[in-house]
């Protein structure tokens, strides 16, 4: 099932009643999700990301703008009639009832034609619990379980009734950096092999990189850039997105155009022919430094920190917007830490400009 | 642990709650044991010099061959049994109700709860003038000048007038009216109750519930109740307790006869047996039927903690 969103916006109104100050939560969201696709939706907190999922729910009403399901318009639909499934960020399973009973409960509130004979809704329950890995937990409490089992639960309670779309609001903010890691590949495998087209909500952009098939990049209630992950990386639309993803950050500094040469402080870094003079905002990926003792760019070291694989050259520049520039090279590499400068030359496809006042990427041509 | 030396300290602080517990509750309650047991006993006796008495179970066989007890105890279990119930699912239902509307919540909270600061004979005697049927009632021709507000209701909707507590009413016509009126009385607490424990509950259950296409009686009877219920077992258990202890609204409604004109005492319960035999100055008797409200109390109490151990969800 593809969902459309068109135009979708959400305001809320003020609390203050004297300042009539709106909050713009979603502005004019538009994009068509492909059917059978995981979707992360990705932004800081308060960048709308959930109010979307809501919206998609049913349980928000948009301000305005339209929701399809498929062809169906669903905007005036409310969320019963949706056939939706949603597991919350804090799974909301029912605390009283048992682990079975809960994954029972959607297929009991079918009625009229749809409605199930026990032993379907049993084999349907026992079917998701499966399909979770959680048939050995039916008969237990919630409260019994650990956070990962109970994120299960709420998965299969959302799967159980077949929904036409899943829904799920920051599924792994609950656990643990390893259980995460392991969920995530869960949800990925879950979505795979039911084929129904799911959208999550995360602020994490590592989990919505690591998993999505799409990702919509959101600040402030504005969609910044959708794109498959690694498209998103490699070719950020802005400044935000660019710093937005990416582990370790990437790294910014301020720049300039001049005559067809970019320059990071008095640096000339690379030839630059089709962009104007101008002042820039430069990103550099940290993998996107070369050693090279006649390289460009000339930082100071202040520490090398080694990650196995990879080495990581913490340093510091003038023109450098953060407080460090790291950069990621090979292990292999020697790296003299005493030295006065580290030079590096830059892969031309791994930094970024982008117009200072704007913060959009300017594109160039390298020579 | 506080250290020895301080404990005195303790003591000290805790000491003007324990005295007065000591004197006002501690003491009373062993003296109305042991004269429960005291046969013949009477305080006013004792002072007049006259303190012969001997122990035995006496009191309580009175007690029980009082030709009021039956009926006394009839009537304060029929009144717990139909009110408890009746008052805990309309406050359920009140309270869901109140929870759920946005405008003119607290107005409404307000009204609900104005029984509950209001003095239950002042209630009683409103009640009574409700219900009154002023004129010669029970005469063979009875000239009538008012029928009382709930009687004109039913005429204007075309019945016929009862006779709810006046001379000549019947047994079951008095015992709608204290119904009536015990349940009006015991809504706010448990309204006030049940409201909190409402919102205490976690929004996301009943969006969660939405999400999965829950009718609405399914999501009360399925979701708010369990959730509510530790809540609604402290509601039936107090309200239980309250129930048994029944005497102000009947005093309130039908005066110190407890009953109607014609039949004094048809409505008496187990704390009127108790007020009954004090005013007779007999003390040992008071006491017995004291200790048998105690002992009916504490097993219906234990029969509730009980159903709630299988039925209650924390």
């Amino acid at each position: 099932m593809k969902i459309v969103l068109q135009n979708l916006t959400k305001i809320f109104p003020s609390r203050n009643k004297k300042s009539h100050e709106e909050v713009v939560a979603v502005n004019n969201f538009n994009f068509e999700i492909p059917d059978g696709k995981l979707i992360g939706l990705l932004g800081p907190s308060g960048c709308g990301k959930s109010t979307t999922l809501y919206m998609i729910s049913g349980l928000q009403k948009p301000s305005s703008g339209k929701i399809f399901f498929g062809d169906d318009d669903v905007t005036e639909l409310s969320t019963e009639n949706r056939g939706i499934g949603l597991v919350f960020q804090n799974y909301a399973l029912y605390p009283h009832l048992t682990v079975k009973q809960n994954i029972l409960f959607p297929l009991q509130n079918l009625k009229g034609k749809d409605k199930l004979d026990k032993d379907t809704m049993l084999n349907r329950a026992y079917e998701a619990a499966k399909l979770v890995q959680i048939e050995q937990l039916l008969d237990r409490k919630p409260s019994e379980l650990s956070g990962g089992q109970q994120q299960r639960v709420a998965i299969a309670r959302a799967l159980v009734k077949m929904p036409r779309v899943l829904l799920l609001d920051e599924p792994l903010s609950n656990l643990d950096a390893r259980l995460r890691l392991q969920t995530r590949e869960e949800i990925r495998r879950i979505q795979k092999e039911t084929g129904i087209t799911t959208v999550f909500v995360t602020h994490d952009q590592e989990e919505a990189m690591s998993i999505s098939d799409m990702i919509v990049v959101m600040k402030t209630g504005i969609v910044q850039q959708i794109g498959k992950p690694q498209d998103v990386y490699d070719d950020p639309a802005n400044l935000f997105v660019a710093k937005f993803l990416g582990t370790p950050p990437i790294n910014v500094f301020s720049g300039r155009v001049k005559g067809g040469t970019l320059y990071i402080g008095g640096d000339a870094v690379m030839d630059i022919q089709t962009v104007a003079d101008q002042e820039v905002t430069v990103g550099i990926r940290p993998e996107g430094f070369v050693l090279d003792d006649n390289g460009p760019l000339k930082c100071k070291p202040t520490n090398v920190e080694v990650m196995g694989r990879d080495v990581s050259i913490v340093s510091t520049h003038d023109a450098s917007l953060n407080p460090l520039v790291r950069s990621i090279v090979n292990a292999d590499s020697k790296i003299d830490i005493g030295s006065e400068y580290v030079r590096y030359a830059v892969k031309p496809h791994k930094i970024f400009i982008f117009s200072k006042e704007t913060e959009e990427r300017i594109y160039f041509e390298v020579k | 642990m506080v250290e020895s030396k301080q404990q005195w300290k303790a003591w000290l602080y805790l000491a003007p709650a324990i005295v007065l517990l000591l004197i006002f509750t501690v003491w009373p309650i062993i003296n109305t044991v042991a004269m429960a047991f005291m046969e013949d006993y009477s305080g006013l006796a004792k002072i007049g010099g006259d303190a012969s008495f001997h122990f035995g179970f006496g009191n309580f066989v009175k007690v029980a061959q009082n030709a009021e007890f039956k009926q006394a105890l009839t009537n304060t279990i029929f009144l717990c049994l139909i009110t408890v119930p009746v008052s805990t699912v309309l406050a359920l239902l009140i309270a869901v109700a109140l929870h759920a509307i946005k405008p003119l919540q607290k107005a409404l909270q307000t009204i609900f709860f104005l029984p509950y600061v209001t003095n239950s004979i002042a209630i009683g005697m409103v009640f009574a003038a409700m219900f009154n049927v002023i004129g010669s009632v029970g005469t063979r021709r009875p000239l009538i000048s008012s029928y009382g507000i709930v009687n004109d209701i039913i005429r204007f909707f075309g019945g016929n007038w009862v006779n709810w507590i006046n001379s000549g009413s019947d047994y079951w016509a008095n015992m709608f009216v204290l119904i009536v009126y015990i349940v009006w009385n015991a809504l706010p607490f448990k309204i006030l109750i049940l409201l909190g424990g409402l919102t205490s509950i976690n929004k996301q259950y009943y969006e969660a519930a939405k999400v999965d296409s829950t009718p609405r009686w399914r999501v009360l009877t399925r979701i708010t109740v369990p959730l509510l219920s530790p809540m609604l077992a402290y509601v039936v258990i107090t309200g239980f307790i309250a129930g048994f202890k029944e005497y102000t609204s009947i005093v309130g409604i039908f005066g110190e006869s407890m009953g109607p004109v014609h039949e004094a005492h048809r409505l008496n319960t187990m704390v009127g047996l108790i007020y009954d035999s004090l005013a007779s100055n007999n003390q040992g008797r008071a006491s017995a039927a004291a200790l048998i409200l105690f002992g009916i109390i504490l097993v219906v109490t234990l029969i509730n903690l009980w159903v709630s151990k299988k039925r209650v969800h924390y």
